[in-house]
């Protein structure tokens, strides 16, 4: 193959097929959803910001809340790991490309006509779902708007472009690794995301599953979900939640992979207890697919079950701990840096511990039936999926932007956006967790007066921390457009991965000819 | 690509597209019934099972069993509804036989269907039901009412510290439901 650069012309991007340019827009169209899903959060704050309702209609703010939830969680950070996994898991092995470079195309090119139709079912008439974005049955099967079928159709879109999506990297790493390049020297991303493809793989189908039994309850006469038709609502939740739950370990596997690329780089030395850390990833995804009924504790679960899902959820504790203790120790007398994405990480370390922690709290079934739907829980999934995911994520973007574009970001700019981020994140979600504790629900527009006080912390905290994402757009902008060019290809002096051996910005082809690995 | 990575390729992806496949069907024709067959097994959804045929016809003089009916209506279901007896006491193997009222308060036509539920939920097993209404959909012409049989038997071998069950039974409205299920079963 010769080396040649990408087309010309807008259709370059209809068109591509090089895992760069597909990445590229993967992580564009992350960072457009990330800030839609972010506005719908903006209009959930402010209505809160007082007890009493000022701003939206309660039927629209369920709207939002539900909304949020989805597109966060498939439009922002699912994508956004793809992204990072389709610019850094070829580089990363040794590979020119990735394994399925047509179907990488179509799996992208999905998104955003799914996104587009999920984004305009809140233009329909009756509203867009309103049922929370776990929804469950009855809400969005007897009580939904005439959306929902716009909303299932959306899913069942999404899903197959994950699936396409995972069997891509799947693919990917088992057979297109450059020679030397064993399992075990893989570099601990793509064993992070190896897992997490697998997982998804697994039950992305389930989900679907779970859409399809509601659209038939829905159109064609079927009582999956309908009790009146001898269903059962509650079987809805067991096949959501075993999809669910595996589903935030896709989404904090990949995280989880980014901070351990980050740390040691910025340390100076080898990520400690690599193995373990292989393991534990493993453990983790094998117990996901046993612990799902840890949020359906209030459903009647007979006491076994009860027991049985509580024991299995703390086990998780292990193996995560595992992970944490690995990455304090590789920081443990290296000769630590503080740039930008080693902020991140280490934030994403400590606050993912705090969310861990609540978790560990809510897995204790008896004190769940106290927490159960409150602002604690709310409090607990943003500690994970918000300083878990996201904040991986600006670590991951900061640390390989200058590999992309071959150009410094402005590092004073970034450690304001962390410090911002940083302390706007935690105004918004440590008082939840008190005013949860107190009985505060989550998903209701209205609070009572003696919530006021924390409920404007958050709001002010989550108005600090939208902005300061407006903040990394324009540095990424910026960067693109104006930035510094980086001296040395390596950029980062303790990074050891095989990206690094390519120029900054990484040509249009990497790797046609397969490095070397001793 | 060379060729041998491209067969390599092909083969993964063909092994991922069956596990796809997999475990949708898993999730659409194992789980449902998977999960009806454990509530069942295990005893621990309160429901009852379908229609029993009498096997033995003994009757436990000893002790007599307290059996209390209540009946509600799902949220906006219009109809009265509601047991004629509102407990009995029968032994153990003795058949019974009480009937629930129903009138259909509409100006239309409507069908229902009653969902049955048992408390303790261990005593499920043991209650056995010889007739029901509840075992099929029942349409009622507005404005007309029904007295609605349910013969029972509750078995000998129910747990001797369970001296009172409580048989719950929702009515739901079903008529839209019916008629999407005619006009399905009609366009096959």
């Amino acid at each position: 193959m010769g080396a040649h650069g990408p087309a010309k012309g807008l259709t370059r991007w209809l068109t591509t097929t090089n895992h760069k340019d597909i990445g590229s827009m993967y992580l564009w169209f992350s960072f457009a959803m990330f800030l839609l899903g972010g506005s719908f959060a903006m209009i959930i704050r402010a209505e809160l910001f007082q007890p009493g309702l000022q701003i939206v209609e309660p039927e629209f703010f369920n709207q939002m809340t539900t909304m949020h939830g989805l597109v966060m969680v498939f439009g922002a950070i699912m994508p956004a790991f793809v992204g990072l996994a389709n610019w850094m898991i070829p580089m990363m092995i040794g590979a020119p490309d990735m394994a399925l470079p047509r179907m990488n195309n179509w799996s992208f090119w999905i998104l955003p006509p799914t996104f587009l139709l999920l984004a305009s079912t809140l233009f329909m008439e009756g509203g867009g779902p309103n049922f929370g974005w776990t929804f469950y049955a009855p809400l969005s099967t007897t009580y939904a708007p005439p959306s929902v079928t716009f909303f299932i159709f959306a899913v069942h879109a999404m899903g197959i472009s994950s699936i396409m999506g995972s069997i891509n990297i799947i693919a990917t790493v088992v057979n297109m690794r450059a020679p030397g390049m064993t399992y075990m020297k893989m570099p601990m991303f793509v064993w992070t995301w190896l897992i997490t493809a697998f997982l998804l793989v697994a039950v992305m189908p389930v989900l679907a599953g779970a859409v399809t039994m509601m659209l038939m309850d829905i159109h064609f006469g079927t009582s999956f979900f309908s009790a009146a038709g001898g269903g059962d609502p509650v079987l809805f939740q067991h096949v959501f939640w075993f999809f669910g739950h595996p589903e935030v370990y896709i989404i904090i596997l990949p995280a989880f992979g980014v901070v351990s690329e980050v740390i040691p780089t910025f340390s100076r030395k080898p990520l400690f207890g690599y193995a373990s850390m292989v393991y534990a990833t493993a453990s983790i995804a094998f117990l996901s697919f046993i612990v799902w009924a840890h949020h359906m504790y209030t459903v009647g679960l007979p006491i076994a079950g009860e027991l049985f899902f509580m024991y299995a959820t703390m086990l998780i504790a292990v193996p995560t701990a595992a992970k944490v203790f690995n990455w304090i120790t590789t920081m443990f007398k290296g000769s630590i840096t503080l740039e930008t994405p080693m902020l991140f990480a280490i934030a994403k370390v400590f606050l993912f511990t705090v969310g861990g922690f609540s978790g560990l709290m809510l897995a204790i079934a008896p004190a769940d039936f106290q927490y159960h739907d409150s602002y604690f829980v709310v409090a607990h999934f943003h500690y994970t999926m918000v300083a878990g995911a996201i904040f991986a994520l600006s670590s991951a973007v900061y640390y390989w932007l200058p590999k992309w574009t071959g150009k410094m970001y402005n590092e004073t700019m970034g450690k304001v956006h962390f410090w911002v981020s940083f302390i706007g994140f935690n105004l918004t979600f440590f008082p939840q967790h008190f005013v949860g504790l107190a009985g505060m629900p989550r998903r209701i527009p209205d609070y009572n007066l003696m919530f006021a006080d924390f409920n404007m912390m958050s709001s002010i905290g989550a108005f600090i921390y939208g902005s300061s994402q407006l903040l990394f757009l324009f540095n990424i902008v910026r960067t693109i457009t104006h930035g510094k060019p980086v001296n040395d290809d390596k950029v980062w002096d303790g990074a050891t991965t095989l990206e690094w051996t390519v120029p900054s910005p990484a040509p249009y082809h990497t790797f046609s000819t397969p490095p070397e690995v001793k | 690509m060379a060729n041998a990575t491209q067969r390599n390729v092909i083969q993964t992806t063909g092994k991922l597209l069956v596990l796809v496949v997999a475990m949708f069907a898993f999730a659409m024709w194992v789980m449902p019934p998977l999960y009806n067959a454990l509530c069942e097994v295990l005893g621990i959804n309160g429901k009852t099972g379908g229609r029993y045929e009498v096997v033995d016809s003994a009757v436990d003089e000893s002790r007599t069993v307290k059996v209390q009916f209540v009946a509600q209506n799902n949220e906006l279901m219009p109809w009265e509804f509601g047991p004629n007896t509102s407990q009995v006491e029968v032994h153990p193997g003795e058949p019974a036989m009480v009937t629930f009222y129903a009138k259909n308060t509409q100006s239309h036509y409507m069908v229902s269907q009653t969902i049955p539920s048992i408390v303790p939920s261990r005593a499920a097993e043991y209650f056995h039901k010889t007739e029901c209404f509840c075992f099929n959909q029942q349409p009622l012409d507005a404005g007309k009412e029904a007295d609605m049989p349910l013969r029972f038997i509750v078995d000998r071998d129910l747990p001797k510290d369970i001296h009172v069950i409580t048989l719950s039974y929702t009515i739901f409205d079903v008529t839209e439901m019916a008629a999407k299920q005619d006009s399905v079963a009609a366009s096959k």
